[in-house]
């Protein structure tokens, strides 16, 4: 964070200023720097800061949005244990989360690595790569149901050419979040890949140089040069990607909706109809804290590894 | 040159290029399939896209099933809807978040570093925290359907704030200071200096804010119960319940409502690509 001085140099370029001026001009500027803030401010106090504390509020109340609210204490959090749903659906989540970002990472940086090979007009496969990432996902989850088609659709006409009778897919118990997983990560690797390219076009040549001198072998390289400059960039991908697969909603409801049975459903998903469907919004707002406060444990476990795992060079 | 493990394989650099371009065209190809399929699909016969056994390249090829899908549901009244939604959200955000931004950059005023805490302490907070409570005041302000109840509450995330506020951090004193020195006010300095420096950094927030909101479907389907405010995603998703799984009309809709986005990417994806990397390198 830079440091404000700016204030203090102009008190001892002007020591012949009288106090009161200076608590006069600084009372203006104050008041400009509330005029700019305020549009922004009005906004995010009602629209963002204020429904994050009626969240909490919410959660302590039973609600239907019809009648008034009557006081249920801390009985929506008492819900949530003995509640299935809820369960599975943190349990799908985590699935999801923990099968779906070490892919998506994986395949990134092997494309990334790639196209760092000095391909030349890497812009272009760049683009193309990075277009699934700028499609909407409600459009493409639809393509993709298509491509699940049991028994003759692409996929398992694909997978008929080398001899697998491919499942069901998105109707079939086991395979219905692993084929979610495989859409998510087609949707989302384009932005990893871009950070990682970034990051390895970042990397000075220097280091490349005297690792060669070195005698060091590829794999050493990678794991002594490459790796540890991309940390930085690989640990918020992860970060980012992480908190991101918590929330993912949009491809389960239109492609599985939840299912089969509540394979698929996930804690977003089962917010929505909690608050939505059965309109029980203290306990949607109870469930929404939970999903907030994994995604802080989580971020935090990270932040505290980044310590001992991520090399910044300063 | 020193010899390594994979020596062999650098003694040829023109096969060990071609080998990186052809995996390269390898991979962006099976890449691409899922959208090439949604286009093929889409100009498909009814027969043939519901046929038992789908088929992929076009027997015959159906230009009609573009209008007959705009007939089956308002497509262009989505695509008008989703445009003054996802403008709305970023021309309010980007504007107000450049305005507060440069006050938590340059200016003093008490409780500056507490209330850029504030904002801070809100950007982890998943939008779903804020889902309940957003839609049970916009429906106490009797905005549900309307477009103030739609885009207000998406337009004020502190994350704008905080990626300018970074940005203009980065922004030499000095412009600032020699035309204040020229007698130009706060706001002069903002508008004439600031501004036209930061461009970049706020077409990319533009960009992704505009993207994000395209994409936008959960809070479009608390919202919005009529074509009135109807977008293209939650559109979509009314598609599929309304007429089933018509093939070739439902890829020919998602078509239709995918192709304006992809035109947009590929138009302004300079700031998208610089979006990523500056979030992810610059964000440290």
């Amino acid at each position: 964070m830079a440091v404000d001085t700016l204030p203090a140099t102009t008190a001892a370029a002007a020591p012949h200023q009288r106090p009161a001026g200076a608590r006069k001009s600084r009372n203006r500027e104050a008041l400009t720097a509330w005029l700019f803030i305020l549009p922004s401010l009005i906004g995010f106090l009602i629209f963002t800061a204020g429904p994050v504390l009626a969240a909490g509020v919410i959660s302590l109340l039973n609600w239907n949005l019809f009648s008034s609210p009557t006081w249920a204490g801390l009985k929506n959090f008492a819900r949530l244990g003995p509640d299935p749903t809820f369960w599975s659906a943190l349990g799908n989540t985590a699935y999801f989360t923990f099968v779906s970002v070490p892919v998506t990472i994986l395949v990134s940086l092997a494309l990334a690595l790639l196209l760092n090979e000095g391909v030349r007009r890497i812009a272009v496969f760049r683009s193309l790569l990075l277009l699934p990432y700028a499609t909407i996902t409600v459009a493409v989850a639809f393509v993709w149901i298509w491509l699940y088609i049991p028994h003759d659709g692409l996929v398992n006409a694909v997978l008929g050419l080398v001899g697998i009778d491919g499942p069901a897919w998105l109707i079939s118990d086991g395979w219905a979040m692993p084929a979610l997983i495989a859409m998510s990560v087609w949707k989302s690797f384009g932005f990893g890949m871009v950070v990682f390219l970034a990051g390895l076009q970042a990397i000075p040549q220097q280091l490349y140089e005297a690792a060669k001198v070195d005698g060091s072998n590829a794999v050493q390289t990678f794991r002594n040069v490459t790796l540890p400059m991309l940390s930085p960039a690989l640990f918020f991908v992860v970060v980012t990607s992480i908190i991101g697969s918590f929330q993912v909603f949009d491809q389960a409801l239109i492609m599985t909706n939840g299912g089969p049975g509540s394979r698929t459903t996930t804690l977003v998903m089962y917010i929505y109809r909690t608050g939505f469907e059965n309109y029980d919004q203290g306990y949607a707002a109870a469930q929404s804290l939970v999903l907030f406060g994994f995604i802080v444990v989580i971020t935090a476990a990270q932040f505290l590894l980044q310590r001992r795992l991520v090399h910044y060079d300063n | 040159m020193t010899t390594n493990a994979l020596a062999p394989l650098r003694t040829n650099p023109v096969a060990t290029r071609k080998l990186v371009v052809f995996a390269c065209f390898v991979v962006t190809a099976v890449t691409l399939v899922p959208v090439v399929m949604m286009v093929l699909v889409a100009f498909q016969s009814d027969a043939e896209s519901m046929a038992a056994r789908p088929s992929f390249w076009p027997s015959s090829w159906h230009p009609e099933n573009l209008t007959r899908a705009f007939d089956l549901v308002p497509l262009g009244r989505y695509l008008v809807n989703t445009v003054i939604f996802a403008a709305g959200t970023t021309l309010l955000e980007t504007v107000t978040a450049a305005l507060a931004a440069y006050a938590f950059a340059r200016l003093q005023f008490p409780g500056r570093t507490w209330l850029f805490g504030v904002y801070l302490a809100t950007l982890m907070i998943p939008s779903q925290v804020t889902l309940i409570p957003q839609f049970v005041l916009v429906a106490k302000l009797q905005g549900i359907d309307t477009w103030p109840g739609m885009i207000l509450p998406h337009a004020f995330t502190a994350l704008g704030v905080f990626l300018l506020r970074q940005f203009f951090l980065g922004i030499p004193r000095d412009y600032e200071e020699a035309a204040r020195l020229d007698g130009a006010n706060r706001w002069q300095a903002f508008i004439r200096v600031i501004v036209p420096l930061a461009v970049p950094a706020i077409a990319t927030l533009a960009v992704f804010k505009f993207i994000g909101q395209w994409n936008n479907l959960l809070w479009p389907l608390v919202i919005s119960n009529t074509d009135a405010t109807r977008t293209a995603a939650v559109g979509l998703q009314v598609f599929q319940d309304t007429n089933g799984t018509q093939w070739n009309l439902l890829l020919m809709a998602a078509t239709i409502t995918t192709v304006p986005l992809i035109v947009l990417f590929f138009l302004t994806q300079r700031w998208f690509v610089k979006g990523i990397t500056m979030s992810g390198l610059g964000g440290r």
